[in-house]
């Protein structure tokens, strides 16, 4: 039988990282078809909040641990105790969510555990010992079905390409504690400075309005209409690069990949390197004043006008409905 | 100091990538290579580190020997030498890491700067890898926290940050909600975000030198490393196309058709 083993997030605030209910969610899946069941890992300096809100998701167990030293992420101390409760376990799988910690942390396990890896998986394939899984290579312009090849197999799982984890569900997993050997940390924490929003996150908002190259720094529209429809803002990699806006507002191969129900995109050419990141919305809407722009080969609504007047008159035009 | 830097060679990023009918592989034919861009600018922070703590930037690449086009391009930036690890045929992260792993233990580097991820395989693996197999500290995604266009930015100098005892750095780092900084004991290992620093063109002067530079030759056997791929791509395939969408003349059919049609506000 084989064993799933799904890392999950906790963020900053101490709040459970959304994603990994995605994460979970498709843990659940690769247990079903490959025969197994499904465990989760928390690591923390308190995870009892966080750990009661896993044990409804539907999982066999959770594997808490508990330490100072978890209180701010750190790959070298997170990876090493993985592992070992992974090989306790007998783990087939290890999987979390292809944030920037679960990037970060899973390709330490897996040299850890000499196991190959799969980066952003959007669908697990086959069933019994004959698992594949789908990844998107080139910017999302190519999908690979790779199947790895390793007793142990490591995949990040994109959050956008498997739906939320139910939590609360009646079926209560069994919360077990373990104890890992901490092992001397060449890495310190120094601080972490957080960008703070009243808007949802990025990642996990159902609209998002996105500004480019044509706000020429200028996000005071795209703001006013993100906030109009309760939207999370996103941007091109040249305005981040021109720390016109947060980094972390980046939408593309490089920055975080999205897939609302709603993309708008506003004087954003849509350069390869950002649809990657955007190209599974559901609906896409481009303005642009050019009207040759590759946003516009992936738009369902294209509108070829300056963003300036535009975004004003549709959020009248928003407002009216309302 | 010694930095090792690595230079994958991929396509150029602006390139259009289509699959070949039976989904064996992409289509070669007309297609341009260049290094990978978060190589490149791990090139260039090794250049700049080494300018301000006098040191020797090493780059290395893994491929047959077109990849000495990518190792030129580096030692025309500046680079001193170059490691070529000859080898042609499949290979997997797993097996690049455990090749970087005996060329940075015959350099022994104090830091091994690579790009966070290629452009190609998108797996953003080989660096954390390498950092496991080694027993090093890593710090992944480092970015500066100045805009690229700021004053800093154009006087050059390295984001990756040496202490006082030069026995740790300091590096800032990219993360989902805001940036982190983590300092590293050395050796370390770096991997770049693409706002790290902007990248410097080789000079012609630059390309001259580069000619004469040293380039190693090494192989997979000769490191001991079995390269023996454990992740197996059995087809690629595009990505599904999105029905053709229209364009709407004014504002107004816009809100209407987001209302009415796709139903969205």
């Amino acid at each position: 039988m084989s064993i799933v083993l799904i890392v999950a997030e906790q963020q900053p605030d101490g709040n459970l990282r959304k994603a990994s209910l995605n994460a979970i969610a498709a843990g659940k899946q690769l247990a079903e078809k490959s025969g197994g069941e499904l465990h989760l890992v928390l690591l923390s300096k308190d995870p009892s909040k966080v750990a009661g809100e896993l044990t409804g998701t539907g999982a066999k167990a959770i594997h808490t641990a508990a330490a100072p030293e978890f209180e701010h992420y750190l790959a070298e101390v997170y990876a090493p105790a993985i592992a070992a409760l992974a090989q306790e376990l007998k783990a087939t799988f290890i999987g979390a969510a292809s944030t920037a910690q679960g990037k970060d942390l899973l390709p330490r396990v897996a040299a850890r555990l000499k196991a190959a890896m799969a980066t952003d998986i959007t669908a697990i394939n086959g069933g019994g010992a004959d698992i594949t899984f789908s990844r998107p290579m080139w910017a999302g312009n190519v999908f690979a079905e790779v199947k790895l090849n390793t007793p142990v197999q490591v995949i990040s799982i994109r959050a956008t390409e498997f739906s939320a984890a139910i939590t609360g569900q009646n079926v209560s997993a069994e919360v077990k504690t373990f104890q890992p050997k901490l092992e001397a940390s060449k890495t310190k924490f120094i601080s972490f400075n957080e960008v703070k929003s009243a808007r949802p996150e990025l990642t996990e908002a159902s609209v998002v309005v996105s500004g480019g190259r044509g706000t020429k720094g200028d996000f005071k529209e795209v703001e006013a209409l993100a906030d109009l429809l309760g939207a999370a803002v996103g941007a091109s990699r040249a305005v981040c690069d021109a720390g016109w806006v947060p980094n972390d507002y980046q939408v593309g191969q490089t920055g975080k990949v999205v897939a609302p129900k709603l993309y708008i995109a506003a004087g954003i050419s849509g350069a390869i390197q950002h649809l990657a990141g955007m190209k599974s919305s559901k609906t896409i809407v481009a303005i642009n004043k050019d009207p040759e722009a590759p946003i516009f080969q992936v738009a369902d609504y294209g509108l070829v006008d300056d963003l300036f007047k535009v975004l004003p008159a549709l959020r009248e035009g928003i407002q009216k409905l309302k | 100091m010694k930095i090792l830097v690595t230079a994958k060679r991929v396509e150029d990023p602006e390139s259009k990538i289509k699959v070949k009918p039976d989904g064996s592989d992409i289509v070669k034919e007309g297609l341009k290579y260049k290094i990978n861009p978060f190589d490149e600018i791990g090139v260039e922070e090794g250049l700049r580190l080494a300018a301000k703590h006098t040191g020797e930037v090493v780059v290395v690449s893994i491929g047959g020997k077109e990849v000495q086009e990518q190792l030129r391009h580096a030692l025309a930036m500046g680079a001193n030498r170059a490691v070529w690890v000859n080898h042609t045929g499949p290979l997997d992260q797993l097996g690049i890491a455990g090749l970087l792993q005996k060329v940075a233990e015959k350099e022994k580097p104090d830091i091994v700067l690579l790009g966070k991820q290629s452009i190609d395989d998108d797996q953003n693996q080989v660096g954390q890898y390498l950092a496991e197999f080694l027993g090093w500290g890593q710090a992944t995604f480092a970015s500066k926290v100045e805009s690229l266009e700021s004053a800093e930015e154009k006087s050059k100098a390295p984001a990756v940050v040496l202490s006082a005892d030069k026995k740790s750095v300091q590096v800032v780092r990219e993360v989902d909600n805001g940036l982190a900084t983590l300092e590293v004991q050395l050796p370390a290992i770096v991997t770049t975000d693409l706002r790290l620093n902007q990248p410097r063109y080789a000079s012609l002067p630059g390309i001259m030198k580069a000619k004469s530079k040293p380039i190693e030759e090494l192989t997979p056997a000769g490191l001991g490393v079995d390269v023996a791929p454990k992740i197996q791509v059995l087809k690629l395939s595009a990505p599904p196309a999105r029905k053709a969408g229209i364009k709407v003349p004014d504002v107004a059919t816009l809100v209407e058709k987001l209302h009415n049609e796709a139903k969205v506000v």
